[in-house]
């Protein structure tokens, strides 16, 4: 009988690790990220080997149209202000369908960056595989990586989209900052409110 | 001079009480929670045996586009107490420019209610383990037998909400 209740624990327990809920994202803290080659807003291929003498990468999902990625544009202009010059740049990727968003399409996204002066590449994930890949869901998504591709941050920028005066948590501020200490960051994983990612429609 | 004091002391109350409260009584056709826990005790003080929760914004193309189909189910299940409340991720800042006007233009009948706690990794889980925070998404809750649901992602037509709504009935 005993034996039988040990085997059901067992089984149970099984089970529950069966059933542990399917991860939001791809790529889980720790994981290794695969590095892409894609066509940025300057007409040049970028992959993030392009990139010499770094500490670090802020993968950015985001796009022109999303009202959040709009909101946080200057707030990203700003992170590679202050983070580039340190080693940790912005790699910004627009991962949405031109075909379901005119707004993202190419022509669009160089003249955003034009008009706005991106100082980061603005890259379009034309074939929609890099932001499957790393499991982003929506814009803007971030996703900070070491130096050697290993994820240590994903999720949103702060804890404040409408109001920067108002933000209390710095969340990527403060694991770029844990990162540039050879540490990692006390909170590794958030969720944000944000548009989701336009996947264009494969026929059936 | 000190009745003048305490009669415009009163009156001073008064507007500074009752003003906010007169303005926000005719203007709201939607109230505005700033904190997460405003829109649980909505939730549970609802009273309808199914209720059906929806999360959108104005500015979400696949959440504005399969509005129609919650005010219809609305329409369909009103009588057999379904209720639907519609939670608009709108910018607070833009309630009066944005979400007011979207409102009023589509003549909606479903509850609308305005989510504007800030704190998102905060109460996203709350709603559900699941969930990082892209739109739409959909809860269902049929108290007495007990059941829940979770729905990401756009439901494609009419028949697809209600085929899903249907198994909490």
């Amino acid at each position: 009988m005993k034996r039988l209740a040990s085997i059901l624990v067992l089984l149970s327990g099984v089970f529950l690790l069966s059933m542990r809920p399917p991860s939001p994202s791809s790529y889980l803290i720790g994981d290794k990220a695969e590095d892409f080659n894609l066509q940025s807003t300057d007409g040049v291929m970028v992959s993030l080997a392009s990139y010499p003498d770094v500490k670090g990468y802020l993968v950015v999902f985001t796009c022109n149209h999303c009202p959040y990625s709009q909101l946080y544009e200057q707030r990203i202009i700003n992170l590679h202000k202050k983070f580039a010059p340190l080693g940790v740049p912005v790699v910004a990727i627009n991962p949405n369908s031109p075909e379901i968003v005119p707004e993202d399409s190419f022509d669009n996204m160089k003249k955003r960056a034009e008009e706005k002066r991106y100082p980061f590449n603005y890259l379009q994930d034309r074939e929609q595989a890099v932001y499957q890949k790393f499991g982003a869901t929506r814009t803007p998504h971030v996703f900070l990586l070491d130096k050697d591709l290993y994820v240590r941050y994903i999720g949103a920028i702060d804890d404040n989209a409408e109001a920067p005066n108002l933000v209390k948590k710095r969340y990527v501020e403060d694991a770029v900052a844990a990162l540039l200490n050879d540490d990692y960051p006390d909170v590794e994983f958030t969720r944000a409110i944000g548009c989701t990612i336009k996947k264009k429609m494969v026929a059936k | 001079m000190m009745r003048f004091n305490l009669y415009s002391d009163f009156l001073a109350c008064f507007f500074i009480l009752c003003t906010p409260v007169m303005v926000e009584a005719q203007k709201a056709d939607f109230a505005v929670y700033d904190s997460f826990a405003q829109l649980e005790a909505r939730i549970s003080s609802e009273r309808a045996p199914v209720l059906v929760v929806n999360f959108w914004a104005t500015w979400c193309k696949p959440c504005v586009e399969e509005l129609p189909y919650f005010e219809a189910l609305q329409r369909k299940y009103k009588s057999r107490k379904v209720k639907v409340i519609l939670v608009s991720l709108d910018f607070k800042s833009q309630q009066d420019k944005r979400l007011r006007p979207f409102l009023e233009e589509r003549k909606m009948i479903s509850e609308v209610v305005l989510l504007a706690d800030q704190d998102a990794d905060e109460w996203i889980p709350r709603i559900n383990e699941n969930w990082d925070g892209a739109i739409p998404v959909t809860l269902v809750f049929n108290r007495r037998k007990h059941k829940k649901g979770f729905h990401k992602d756009q439901f494609d037509n009419y028949c697809d909400l209600e085929c899903y709504i249907k198994q909490f009935l």
